[in-house]
């Protein structure tokens, strides 16, 4: 699918390449410091909370989110973003379930999964091949999902729906009482992440499309192909992340992933992805994605009205990402 | 220099014009096919049109104007709830000439409102889609705090200036309010230097920069007038369906954007105006009442508002794609 990797060469060679990684190793460890402190927090508003049965209800909570930053952490390094996640995760969890009975469990998972590649098809149609913003392309193509599904909803209210048991297990049981399931999946969907970023023709040229797009297609890389396969994946990613969700929540309602929209944005960018693409990583989107989950936590220990919880909430983030940006740049 | 400078002159004017010749002809059309499909259309059909169409309309115009600077503004939903709330809880038991002034200092609020989330953004330099989205967040807890469920209300004579006629029955006040407030507050704008430094930021930042532009001022300056539409707005919410809600506003925050795209703004910045996109409010609020009179399930307005948006900008790069090759 990718062009030939040594384009990856059109990034600006030597001087800061030594200090930018160095950069980006400390921010690892700034944010590991937060992440701590958050969980100090939660320690000391009510002491004895952090254990292993907490660490593990974190972790579950966290792998959604996690994977739904996957894609967001792909198509924001290209310096795009989408915000068609939501409908897509809510979309491809209530096709499934409503799904299960009349194709087999097996076969719901992938009209879910279809979902996705479909809508990260089409993003990636409209941004990669006929140059659409992202911002209104995933707008668009994410107030599209959700009328869909609306719509859908209204057609089949006498179908029964059922969250195949091998998907509520992945969603909520644990192994052992402690190891949660989801892990199983986030994990590899995390080191195949990190690797393919890292490591491939394909995530080294998601970086260099960010950085500098122009510079890419002068040295032959066939621009629009990286970008199609990022949004495609970014699509899959989301669908694995409402999936997972509904296996939570064992019921597919039509606002299954509303709240998820800011949260999987914020831990890209909280993660020290630039917003315009080009730098960053998704070792930081996963600690994003932990910082959140527990900040989530200790706002629900706190006992705050939901209103107080909300208004914490966005200010934390907001103050977190401009710390982020004067540290950096 | 000149030569370039006519030449985008000459394009300003053409964009310009195609939207002000465009949309109304989008508008006339969709009238025309809601008038074919429902025979029936009456004076109250057109008004109860004007009323859905209000909030929609001040969110698109808020929006638009925030667009054109260069910006983006995914608070304006959770502004409008705050107003909303704020209208209905402190005017449920006012006389209508004390409403009037708590409208005025609710203006005044959505401005301060404006400043600050322009200010957020310019002070911090943390993208405007995050600011804005995170400030959304805090807004839309704000709105809860003030009323935690919909309810309250304002003096019916108030009510009445959304949702009455004062001349015809087909010319509803809702109209003229949302002609006389569009007027008042953009048409000085567009007169003064100011619109200048909107558009002139919007388009180059930099150029606007080198050309002595405070190019943080004018940015918090469109906020600033954006806070003050959303405001407006959300008393139109107030006076249309008589309630304040918190959870209402927040849909006219994508919804306002994709009239903003439909009504001819460009996302790039610097391109447009505000009527474009006020008239696109309106041909949004028409589709589903015409799916509804087509015996269609109005929920398919949603996937046509999307996909209008989708092709709509998708048919814009085709274009632009098939002028570069030769």
């Amino acid at each position: 699918m990718s062009a030939p990797g040594d384009a990856a060469a059109a990034r600006p060679p030597a001087g800061l390449g030594a200090v930018l990684p160095w950069l980006q190793r400390n921010t690892i460890v700034v944010l590991v410091l937060l992440l701590l402190a958050f969980i100090g927090c939660v320690e000391a508003v009510k002491p004895g909370t952090v254990n292993t049965i907490w660490l593990s209800n974190t972790l579950l909570f966290a792998a959604p989110l996690g994977v739904l930053a996957a894609g967001q952490t792909l198509v924001m390094l290209t310096g795009g973003i989408d915000l068609s996640v939501v409908s897509v995760a809510t979309g491809s969890a209530f096709l499934m379930t409503t799904t299960t009975l009349r194709f087999g469990e097996g076969w719901a998972v992938g009209v879910g999964l279809a979902l996705g590649v479909i809508v990260g098809l089409i993003n990636g149609v409209g941004i990669a091949v006929l140059r659409v913003q992202p911002l209104v392309m995933t707008l668009g193509t994410g107030l599209m999902t959700q009328g869909i599904i609306i719509v859908y909803s209204q057609r089949i209210l006498s179908t029964r729906s059922l969250v195949p048991e091998f998907v509520h297990q992945l969603g909520s049981a644990r192994i052992a009482g402690l190891l949660p399931v989801d892990l199983l999946l986030w994990v590899p969907i995390a080191a195949a992440t990190i690797f393919v970023l890292a490591r491939t023709g394909f995530g080294r040229l998601l970086y260099a499309v960010g950085d500098n797009r122009v510079a890419c297609l002068l040295a032959g890389v066939r621009v629009w192909q990286v970008l199609l396969a990022g949004y495609m994946t970014c699509g899959l990613l989301a669908a694995i992340a409402g999936i997972v969700l509904v296996g939570n929540t064992n019921s597919a309602d039509l606002g299954l992933a509303d709240t998820y929209l800011l949260p999987s944005i914020a831990s890209v960018i909280i993660g020290g992805t630039s917003i315009f693409g080009g730098r960053g990583g998704y070792a930081g989107s996963i600690i994003g994605a932990l910082i959140l989950t527990v900040l989530n936590g200790l706002l629900t220990l706190l006992d705050s009205p939901e209103p107080i919880k909300q208004i914490l909430y966005g200010g934390i983030i907001f103050l977190l990402a401009a710390a982020y940006t004067r540290l950096t740049d | 220099m000149t030569a370039t400078t006519r030449a985008d002159r000459l394009r300003l004017l053409i964009v310009r014009n195609a939207a002000l010749v465009g949309m109304p002809a989008l508008l006339a059309l969709f009238l025309g096919a809601t008038v074919a499909i429902h025979p029936e259309f009456n004076s109250f059909d057109a008004q109860s049109l004007a009323m859905a169409a209000l909030p929609l309309a001040f969110a698109a115009a808020a929006q638009s104007v925030v667009v054109i600077s260069g910006g983006i503004d995914l608070s304006i939903g959770s502004v409008m709830a705050v107003a909303n709330v704020l209208a209905s809880s402190t005017m449920e038991e006012a006389s209508f000439g004390r409403s009037l002034v708590l409208a005025v200092l609710i203006f005044a609020g959505g401005a301060v409102v404006g400043a600050v989330n322009g200010l957020l953004v310019v002070v911090s330099r943390v993208p405007d889609v995050i600011v804005t989205l995170t400030t959304g967040f805090i807004w839309g807890g704000v709105a809860l705090l003030i009323q935690e469920r919909p309810g309250g209300g304002a003096p019916d004579e108030f009510l009445d200036l959304g949702t009455g006629s004062l001349f015809t029955p087909w010319l509803s006040n809702s109209l003229i309010l949302l002609v006389v407030a569009v007027a008042v507050i953009w048409l000085p704008v567009r007169r003064s230097k100011l619109s200048l430094l909107i558009y002139a930021v919007g388009s180059d930042r930099v150029a606007a920069f080198r050309s002595g532009v405070n190019i943080g001022r004018s940015r918090v300056l469109a906020y600033v007038i954006g806070g003050l539409f959303s405001a407006v707005g959300g008393l139109g919410l107030t006076m249309t369906t008589g309630i304040g809600s918190p959870r209402a506003g927040v849909l006219y925050t994508l919804s306002g954007l994709a009239a903003v795209v439909i009504g001819g703004v460009s996302l790039v910045g610097g391109r447009g105006g505000v009527v474009g996109p006020v008239i696109a409010a309106f041909v949004l609020t028409l589709i589903p009442s015409d799916l509804i009179f087509l015996n269609i399930d109005p929920n398919f307005g949603q996937v046509i508002q999307g996909t209008l948006i989708v092709l709509v900008v998708m048919l814009g790069g085709l274009a632009t794609l098939l002028r570069r090759r030769p």
